[in-house]
């Protein structure tokens, strides 16, 4: 037994690039994987959530106006970041998923790499998914890939880790702004990577992490009029309801795929882009 | 002046000499019934109803009224098609079957105008020089794409979704149906198409063309019906996808509909676009633009140009031209080659249109109509442009769908952006200025689905269209447009 007395660490919400208590000042027990206390994490609420709506707004416009290079750079930082805090990383995914820490290493690993690799799709999107249009007329008709704007991530409930870093980088990668709710039961990897955010020069508010009650902040995201879509493929049997809140403004809605078909990898990538198509005259 | 005297100053002492097409090119039967499986029959309760010319009010033809028994005969039809070879057949053989369809819409080409023009009340110079050939060019080039998927972008042998429900609305009634099945069927699957309850007419040529293309019984069923005809497609569960044109009101309650079930949807829904004039704008062209923007179709077009957005150092001058350009439109028998704005759908939107211009003087607004004389039968609105219109008139917020533009004014490129985007859809927007990085300064910050610079109202296959945020999502046309259809 040490003779140090470890300093432990409150873990709290990232909202607008702040680490913030939830303003209802509730926090609720996690608990690892064998039942065990592992810490207590703040429960966010409704208010926290459109706090982190409206500085997502806000951020975006940063985000969108910086070069699709420069978003590269940056979602590069942040693999950098989580690459430096790897074994701090698969200490919590091993006991959020009570894997063994080679295996939690690895998930580790993998997570980081596709971070790598979303940011390498920053200045790729344009051209993978826009294109010239040959219209039958003097026109010089294009079109762009553009992001939707706030996406609301309702994170996967297992997959600590791995799983929240498809969603949550997919939509940045694209241009957009985050909005995501952890594992309830499994927060704190999530959380984590969110404090992360804040040393990779991403702007304030582009990614916003809640813990909490996903009954109650998952509901509050799909009726939130200002988020523009929603990624549900994680939220497992609540899908179906929250699809159903989501329609109330139209969102874009990305569900998993049924049947065990396996996806492309880009599917998450096109789902929260929208096609801006210009058409120009061409004369003298 | 009288109406003798007004034509006589338009055309500089002559008189005006009516060039109508004949009415009879439509061949229209008395009575149709679905086309489910191949074949033309009775609804099962047997029961019909009328469409009207909205140009006199008086009854076409009586067509078929879909229950939900034949919804479920026509979705049963179209899941055997499915499995029974169309969604396996090679690529190559759908798309002979596509361009054979294009063809014979060629062929048939001033038949579908007139019946176009009849049913609903649009002039015959559109549904013959855009309508109609637009109709063959979507199916022409959706033809190609059916044995290249491949290369389409989304992985390798992408697959089909199944049964696709497609509902269309009554402001193009031909070229709707041809959005959404032309690529439907190139990307393999099967179709129930429900044409809009006050447009039916085109849809049933449609299946008499499918007939003519042998293409296989069950691959396209057509239902006539009313909404709930198209409820019951919207909550049959063996449809895989629902592709739906219309209202924002009716896509949301739909979007409700199919949450649960997670069934594939595709929205294209309002508009309420504006057309922002920048004072270096070419101005001939800018009017005849505008012009175009807002009373082409007579204004029922979703991504119409109803908010004209213009720079205040030349608002006066532009209202001037545009109320002067207002009078010379032609108003009147649709089926005449030379009327620009022809009748209103129906009674029901026509009711809408006088409800909103009456709100629109209520809140404040001035109006300015064509003094244009209008039939005394039939369903019609004269060209309005209200000038005096705030952000917060409901003119300037509501959708109209008819022919009545808002003018509203800007002084900062800036100013401009936040006034276009001031709005809750985002489907088209028009920019017009001389000056090529402004324009695109402007597209870039434009929150909208589909811009056009210098031009507005295009459309061609190859180009994706549809909105962001409460105008819908998804796209028709281009390769984006297969993604709709596409398990990806």
């Amino acid at each position: 037994m040490s003779d140090r007395l470890d300093v432990r660490k409150t873990y709290k919400l990232v909202v607008n690039g702040a680490f913030t208590r939830s303003e209802s000042g509730r926090s609720y027990e996690v608990t690892n994987a064998a039942g065990e206390f592992w810490a207590n994490v703040a429960q966010g609420s409704r208010k926290d959530l459109r706090d982190a709506v409206r500085a997502a707004r806000a951020a975006q416009a940063k985000w969108w106006a910086a070069t699709a290079y420069n978003r590269g750079q940056v979602i590069y930082r942040l693999a950098e970041m989580a690459e430096s805090r790897r074994a701090e990383l698969a200490e919590h995914v091993a006991a959020a998923e009570g894997i063994d820490p080679a295996a939690a290493a690895a998930s580790v690993g993998r997570g980081i790499d596709r971070i790598v690799w979303y940011a390498g799709w920053t200045d790729k999107v344009t051209q993978v998914f826009g294109g010239a249009n040959p219209v039958a007329g003097p026109f010089f008709n294009f079109s762009l890939p553009v992001p939707c704007g706030v996406v609301g991530v309702v994170a996967p409930e297992d997959s600590s880790f791995e799983g929240f870093v498809d969603a949550v980088l997919a939509p940045l990668a694209t241009g957009n702004a985050v909005v995501a709710i952890a594992s309830e039961t499994r927060p704190t990897p999530a959380i984590l990577l969110g404090e992360m955010t804040t040393t990779a020069d991403v702007p304030a508010g582009l990614c916003n992490v809640l813990s909490g009650r996903r009954d109650e902040l998952a509901a509050a995201l799909c009726t939130h009029e200002d988020v523009d879509g929603v990624d549900l493929a994680g939220a497992g049997d609540a899908a179906g309801a929250l699809a159903v809140l989501a329609a109330g403004s139209i969102k874009r809605v990305l569900r998993a795929r049924g049947h065990g078909r396996a996806g492309d990898d880009a599917r998450r990538l096109r789902a929260f882009i929208e096609t801006s198509t210009v058409w120009h005259t061409i004369g003298q | 002046m009288n109406d003798q005297q007004l034509d006589q100053s338009r055309l500089g002492g002559f008189a005006y000499d009516p060039a109508p097409e004949s009415a009879s090119l439509a061949r229209l039967a008395d009575q149709y019934g679905l086309f489910i499986d191949g074949a033309f029959t009775d609804p099962a309760a047997h029961q019909q109803f009328a469409t009207l010319n909205p140009a006199t009010a008086q009854p076409l033809a009586s067509v078929a009224h879909a229950g939900p028994a034949d919804v479920e005969r026509a979705v049963v039809a179209a899941r055997r098609a499915f499995d029974g070879g169309w969604s396996t057949m090679p690529g190559s053989e759908r798309a002979k079957y596509l361009y054979r369809i294009a063809r014979i819409i060629q062929e048939r080409a001033r038949e579908l105008a007139v019946v176009e023009t009849l049913d609903n009340g649009k002039p015959i110079r559109e549904t013959r020089d855009i309508d109609v050939p637009l109709a063959a060019a979507y199916f022409f080039y959706y033809a190609g794409w059916a044995d290249k998927l491949d290369y389409a972008g989304f992985g390798p042998a992408p697959q089909p979704l199944g049964v696709a429900g497609q509902i269309i609305p009554w402001n193009f009634p031909l070229l709707m149906a041809a959005w959404k099945l032309a690529p439907a069927l190139a990307a393999g699957n099967t179709c129930v198409l429900k044409p809009a309850e006050t447009t039916p007419l085109s849809a049933l040529v449609l299946a008499d063309i499918l007939v003519q293309a042998e293409l296989p019984p069950g691959v396209v069923n057509i239902l006539t019906g009313d909404g709930a005809t198209g409820a019951a497609l919207v909550e049959h569960p063996g449809v895989d996808k629902i592709a739906f044109t219309g209202s924002t009101e009716v896509g949301r309650l739909i979007q409700q509909r199919l949450g649960e079930r997670g069934t594939h949807l595709t929205l294209e829904l309002g508009g309420k676009g504006a057309n922002i004039v920048f004072e270096d704008a070419p101005i001939d062209e800018m009017i005849e633009g505008v012009i175009d923007g807002i009373f082409f179709n007579q204004g029922h077009v979703c991504c119409a140009g109803s908010r004209l957005l213009v720079q205040e150092s030349i608002a006066d001058e532009v209202v001037r031209r545009l109320l002067r350009r207002v009078e010379q439109l032609r108003v009147g028998d649709p089926l005449d080659k030379n009327t620009d704005v022809g009748a209103i759908n129906s009674a029901a939107q026509l009711a809408r249109i006088e409800e909103l211009t009456r709100a629109g003087e209520a809140e404040g607004a001035t109006r300015h109509a064509s003094s244009c004389a209008l039939p005394a039968e039939g369903y019609w609105f004269a060209p309005t442009v209200f000038t005096d219109v705030a952000q917060s008139h409901r003119i300037a917020r509501e959708e109209i769908f008819g022919p009545v533009l808002s003018v509203l004014s800007f002084r900062t490129p800036e100013e401009a952006v936040a006034k276009a985007n001031n709005t809750n859809y985002g489907l088209a927007c028009g920019v017009w200025s001389e000056k090529g990085s402004r324009t695109l300064w402007v597209a870039q910050r434009l929150r909208a689905g589909v811009i056009w610079a210098n031009t507005y109202n295009r459309f061609d296959p190859t180009s994706p269209f549809g909105g962001v945020r409460e105008s819908g999502f998804g796209r028709e046309g281009g390769r984006h447009g297969l993604e709709a259809y596409l398990d990806v």
